[in-house]
């Protein structure tokens, strides 16, 4: 008696499939079904309550949904713009050193191995206003006598949040641009400078186009980090004063498991992952075009 | 169009010294080649001249400007590297027109100057092509393009041929030459191949461990070595070396074996003096398969142990005084080994070293 035989690589690929579908697909189809349900973590009962694309339809009429929304695009763009130059002045310096390049390489790397927690609590207190180390450093230089509300106003909670993301995340740029600059070859560089380049002209039309591709790398996983922005802010502001720092994914996380209102909380999730596919298809793009640019095959 | 003039040039690595004090005076629109065995710093001599290495000490003078500490921008030159340092990001005619931009010249200079060197490259097809789609003597051309377009000074040249195969090596060699002719700049141009040094050079500086051995035309270093070292290494195949001693002027080899002093060294030489006899291989040949030798010459047998015909040619190797040589026959016929032949020996073209310390004892 012959049974009918599944082929081989389909029956050794199976497990990974099988676990694949459980950790990922299972959980992805259940909140993408939950948004279109009126799920509330509280009623468990709610979950088969199919309610359409009211989820939907409610966060795109949602002041705030669209003000968090803005908002992280803002931070995203700033934060991404401010560690590239940062990122790429610092690698462009330790590129320079010689001796201890290093030791200075492994200091780079700190603010990588802190937990954004821990980050967020360290922020929180550098910028409080009473005892922060910001306000007594302006206090004791005579700049001030007023204890400044750096986490309290909106604009400066948005800039005390950014110092943050700056600083634990400058150094994924500086680390991915060093890299690339360790990989631009000499010769070029060597026939610009006898083609008449200055340094800057060098830099600028030889070394950069090398490191670009690196450096759209850093922005790709950068931006869905930044896009996903939560930890620092839940700690340092949590999304307060009264929504002032408010991100998508604090709005999201206080929806879903504050108001327990789950079904909605995955349908701003769901249009927002749209904000950081667009993000990362963009540096792609760019990191292609790029490597087309230098003739290493688009 | 400049002259180039390195004093007492010195280069160090921290205590590694790899050039030694070498002294060099390069004519305006002359065509120097640098030559020597690997290792021997004529890259880093060469890249000096440019300003990519500091000196270490001494002076170097393109044109009437000492440019010890002048960067590469400011000393007018253009140099086409061993591995042509293409930029891969812009096609060829973005390579050819780099320079000109940065110089900030008018768009339609830089086109015209950029057509030209291409036309005389025969580049023009490949104009918007990368290098990355180039073969390898379409890439070597285009550093040489990139030279060119800018009327420099001086051309530096880093053995830019050893990539190439033999056919398209000779063929680029009669390219350089030509364009020296055309354009009358100071060519600097290092190879470790002697026959492109030959051909190419109006004068030939032979180095060796970061000092200079000799400096003359191809000729005079061909004929007039100064020391053994440039008498092996100018010429194929290398002089061949037999040591022996002075005795009444004849020059006792090993095996009883003497030859008479050629007459340019009578002078210079005294009983029992340790010598080394340089013969070349185009001045030892079979009787009746040799070049008429109108001169004085000398004659013996040899066994031929291997020969290597070579067409119109044939090269023999045969023992001399307990020592291995090599030799030339003329309007050649098969040779087995083990023969044994009558050999001729061209006085007039014989050299003689002395045995300590290598040098010409002419
Ligand atoms: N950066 C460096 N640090 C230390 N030593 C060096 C350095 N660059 C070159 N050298 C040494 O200097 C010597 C001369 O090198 P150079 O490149 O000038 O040789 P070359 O004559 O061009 O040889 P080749 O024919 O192989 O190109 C070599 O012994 C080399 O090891
Ligand atoms: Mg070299």
């Amino acid at each position: 008696m012959t049974r009918p035989r599944l082929p081989a690589w389909f029956v050794l690929l199976l497990p990974a499939f099988i676990v694949l579908a459980a950790v990922v697909l299972i959980p992805l189809l259940l909140s993408l079904y939950s948004s279109f349900t009126s799920y509330r973590l509280t009623r468990p009962e709610t979950l088969y309550n199919w309610i359409g694309t009211f989820n939907y339809e409610k966060a795109v009429q949602s002041a705030h949904f669209w003000s968090a929304f803005g908002r992280t695009v803002l931070l995203l763009t700033i934060a991404l713009n401010l560690e590239m130059l940062l990122g790429l002045g610092l690698a462009l310096l330790v590129n320079q050193v010689t001796y201890g390049q290093r030791l200075l390489r492994t200091i780079m790397m700190f603010p990588m191995m802190f937990s954004p927690l821990l980050v967020g609590f360290q922020f929180k207190f550098i910028f409080n206003d009473n005892v922060g180390l910001v306000n007594n450093a302006l206090q004791s230089l005579g700049l001030t006598n007023v204890a400044i509300p750096w986490l309290v106003d909106g604009q400066l909670a948005f800039i005390s949040i950014l110092v943050a993301e700056m600083w634990s995340s400058t150094s994924v740029f500086a680390i991915l641009i060093l890299a690339g600059l360790f990989a631009v070859p000499r010769d070029p560089i060597e026939a610009a400078k006898v083609d008449g380049c200055t340094p800057w002209q060098s830099f600028r039309h030889i070394t950069l186009p090398y490191i670009m591709p690196f450096i759209y790398i850093a922005l790709a996983i950068r931006s869905l980090d930044v896009a996903r922005a939560y930890d620092i802010v839940q700690i340092m502001t949590n999304g307060g004063p009264a929504r002032r720092t408010e991100l998508i994914w604090t709005l999201i996380g206080r929806t879903g498991y504050v108001d327990a209102k789950m079904g909605y909380a995955n349908a701003m999730g769901y249009i927002s992952i749209f904000l950081a596919i667009a993000f990362t298809i963009y540096f792609f793009r760019k990191l292609n075009a790029a490597r087309a640019e230098l003739g290493m095959g688009g | 169009m400049a002259q180039v003039t390195l004093r007492t040039v010195v280069k160090k690595y921290g205590a590694l010294q790899v050039v030694h004090g070498i002294d060099l005076d390069i004519d305006d629109s002359e065509f120097v080649v640098l030559v020597g065995p690997s290792g021997c710093g004529k890259s880093t001599t060469l890249r000096m001249i440019a300003g990519l290495e500091p000196i270490s000490g001494g002076e170097i003078v393109i044109g009437d400007r000492v440019v010890n500490d002048l960067p590469p921008r400011h000393r007018n030159i253009s140099m086409v590297f061993q591995n042509y340092a293409l930029y891969p990001h812009m096609t060829v005619r973005e390579n050819l027109g780099f320079s000109l931009k940065i110089a900030k010249r008018a768009q339609g200079e830089i086109d015209r100057a950029v057509d030209e060197a291409a036309e005389i490259l025969s580049l023009t097809e490949y104009l918007d092509r990368k290098p990355g789609a180039l073969s390898g003597g379409q890439r070597q051309r285009v550093a040489m393009g990139r030279a060119i377009v800018r009327h420099p000074d001086v051309f530096l040249f880093d053995e830019p041929l050893s990539n190439l195969d033999a056919k398209l090596r000779t063929q680029m060699r009669t390219e350089i030459k030509k364009l020296h002719q055309k354009v009358k700049s100071t060519i600097v141009y290092v190879t470790h191949d002697q026959v492109e040094a030959m051909t190419l050079a109006d004068r030939i500086v032979i180095m060796r461990d970061g000092h200079i051995e000799q400096i003359g035309t191809p000729l005079e270093v061909f004929e007039a070595p100064t020391n053994t070292f440039v008498a092996t290494f100018i010429g194929s195949p290398p002089m061949n070396l037999l040591e022996g001693r002075v005795a009444q002027d004849a020059v006792a080899l090993a095996n009883g074996i003497t030859v008479p002093v050629p007459e340019a060294f009578r002078a210079h030489v005294t009983d029992g003096q340790e010598v080394i006899l340089g013969v070349r291989a185009d001045n030892l040949m079979p009787v009746g398969h040799a070049m008429p030798m109108e001169g004085a010459h000398a004659a013996f047998d040899m066994t031929v142990n291997l020969s290597e015909p070579l067409g119109t040619e044939t090269l023999l190797f045969a023992t001399l005084a307990g020592e291995e040589v090599q030799a030339k026959m003329l309007n050649p016929r098969p040779v087995a080994s083990g023969e044994q032949l009558r050999f001729q020996l061209d006085l007039t073209r014989c050299h003689l070293f002395d045995a300590q310390s290598r040098q010409s004892l002419r």
